[in-house]
């Protein structure tokens, strides 16, 4: 299960990048979560036959990068995994939806093809704002902006415990799944079977390790509260940040620049 | 306050599923003593600990912690007397980072904010990991982790250290470190482990559990030295009391 080692890798890597130290970096994690809710919420809402508009959106995640100083392979590289998917979503649109939408020259490109590839756009620029959202802010200080937003401490906590532990539990998958293949010899010993007593007895050790958490909580007089330090706070830069991407978010849902940018150009020239 | 700190009368504790796990323990601990509880798996090590601060209810018997028996409505006062330190660091360091880790005793004690961050400050230097204050624990070496999970137990300021089992898994210059570490601390401190020799260097006094009871209970160096008792316990005298594996002297 090679796969599961590789995917904790890249997570482990992608959550090295949050403890970086640039401006973006710094700002409260409110701000940042904010924003990136924004623009996912205006990027989903436009038509589905929108691609010219969609495309000045893909200057938030690239500003992030530059000014949060990540490695854009890393992040391009995880983009292509997610693409597949989205690739999948939107492979039956050219094939039922073939009324012909536009031409461009002799060729004429049916509604299908131009809502597969603003499928593909909006998942680029979704899945590249949260994961420049994950390598910014760290995936603790995204749960502590849910709570101050208000999100219920129950569900934050499930989220931070989840986080905390999946790499023990993956070691933990991994090192069975390991002493499994070097016993199976021919295909046997890896069926379904044996497949199964190995999940279930991972939900024992998982179910045990809670039970001993549950046991260190305790006796460090744990009573059903949990206190989250809060450090940072909401000053003028966050407004800012907040207020100025916002504005973009709105210029651009309400006004398409290419289309703009395409008819002063030809206005010029006629 | 009584001059024993750790009283343990008649302790007895069967699981739900009948196994008899202590079978009537009874024993004293003074103020300071370091003291190691040893004996083969399955004798009653975790058990009997577990019992210490409350997380168990003995099924007859008491634990008494200083003037305090520990029942239901005593625990926050026992789990702040007693500071344990479990097997597993991973399950005792349970938070984003290691200083909230660090703080999360202290907190749930209802200290002001500049206090609990005093604490954890002054906890985190004790163990030697002031640098790793803002690391996320899954990023620790073994060694680390394990002074990080001793640090979580400090800042709640314990007259009584638990350790069960804090030298497994680590590296010989590690466990040298922490040894040097425990060897420091002037709390009453209760050791549980199979590395015989680290009992030798910092316990003065060991008891010996075999099927849930008390089987010696004496001086560390006495107890190594009784060959016979050690045999019947499936324990063995440490390798530093052990002859020159070349010419056997």
């Amino acid at each position: 299960m090679a796969h599961i080692e590789t995917a904790l890798r890249d997570l482990n890597r992608l959550d090295l990048l949050a403890g970086g130290d640039s401006a973006i970096h710094r700002l409260d994690p409110r701000a940042k979560v904010l924003v990136v809710l924004v623009f996912l919420v205006t990027v989903v809402s436009f038509g589905r036959y929108e691609v010219s508009a969609l495309i000045p959106f893909a200057v938030f995640p690239m500003v992030m990068v530059a000014a949060g100083g990540l490695p854009p392979g890393i992040l391009g590289r995880k983009l292509l995994v997610v693409l597949s998917f989205a690739a999948v979503v939107g492979l039956f649109n050219p094939l039922f939806d073939r009324a012909t939408l536009m031409t461009i020259g002799p060729v004429a490109v049916s509604g299908g093809w131009v809502s597969f590839i603003s499928i593909i756009l909006r998942a680029m620029l979704t899945v590249s704002a949260a994961l420049v959202l994950v390598a910014v802010t760290g995936f603790a200080g995204i749960c502590m902006a849910l709570e101050r937003f208000g999100v219920p401490q129950a569900f934050v906590l499930q989220l931070l415990f989840l986080y905390r532990y999946i790499f023990v539990l993956g070691d933990e998958g991994a090192r069975m799944t390991r002493a499994r293949e070097l016993r199976s010899f021919g295909g046997r010993g890896m069926g379904l079977k044996a497949y199964g007593a190995l999940v279930g007895s991972l939900l024992l050790r998982t179910w045990n390790r809670a039970e001993r958490i549950h046991m260190a909580m305790l006796s460090r007089g744990f009573r059903g509260e949990f206190h989250v330090r809060r450090t940072s706070r909401f000053g003028r830069g966050e407004l800012l940040f907040t207020a100025g991407w916002c504005s973009i978010f709105m210029l651009l849902r309400f006004i398409n620049v290419p289309h703009l940018v395409g008819a002063l150009v030809t206005g010029v020239f006629q | 306050m009584s001059h024993h700190i750790v009283e343990v009368r008649d302790l007895r504790h069967t699981y739900p599923d009948g196994t008899e796990a202590l079978r009537g323990i009874t024993f004293k601990i003074h103020h300071g003593e370091s003291v190691a509880v040893i004996g083969a798996n399955g004798a009653g090590k975790s058990t009997l600990l577990l019992h210490l601060n409350g997380y168990l209810a003995p099924s007859g018997g008491e634990v008494r912690i200083g003037d305090t028996p520990v029942v239901r409505t005593t625990l926050p006062e026992v789990r702040r007397t007693v500071g344990m330190v479990f097997q597993d660091p991973d399950d005792q360091l349970f938070m984003p980072t290691v200083f909230d880790d660090v703080a999360f005793g202290p907190q749930n004690l209802g200290l002001p904010p500049e206090e609990v961050e005093r604490r954890v400050i002054d906890a985190l230097e004790r163990v030697g990991c002031a640098h790793l204050r803002d690391k996320p624990p899954y990023r620790l070496s073994g060694g680390e982790k394990r002074r990080a999970a001793i640090a979580t137990v400090l800042s709640m300021s314990p007259d009584i250290l638990v350790l069960d089992e804090p030298t497994t898994g680590l590296d010989p210059y590690a466990r040298r470190q922490l040894m040097g570490l425990l060897r420091e601390f002037r709390h009453t401190k209760i050791v549980t482990s199979h590395d015989l020799d680290m009992v030798m260097e910092l316990c003065e006094r060991t008891i010996v559990l075999r099927e849930g009871r008390v089987a010696a209970d004496g001086p560390t160096r006495e107890i190594f030295g009784n060959d016979e008792l050690l045999a019947a316990c499936r324990l063995e005298r440490p390798l530093s009391l052990q002859g020159c594996p070349v010419c056997g002297r």
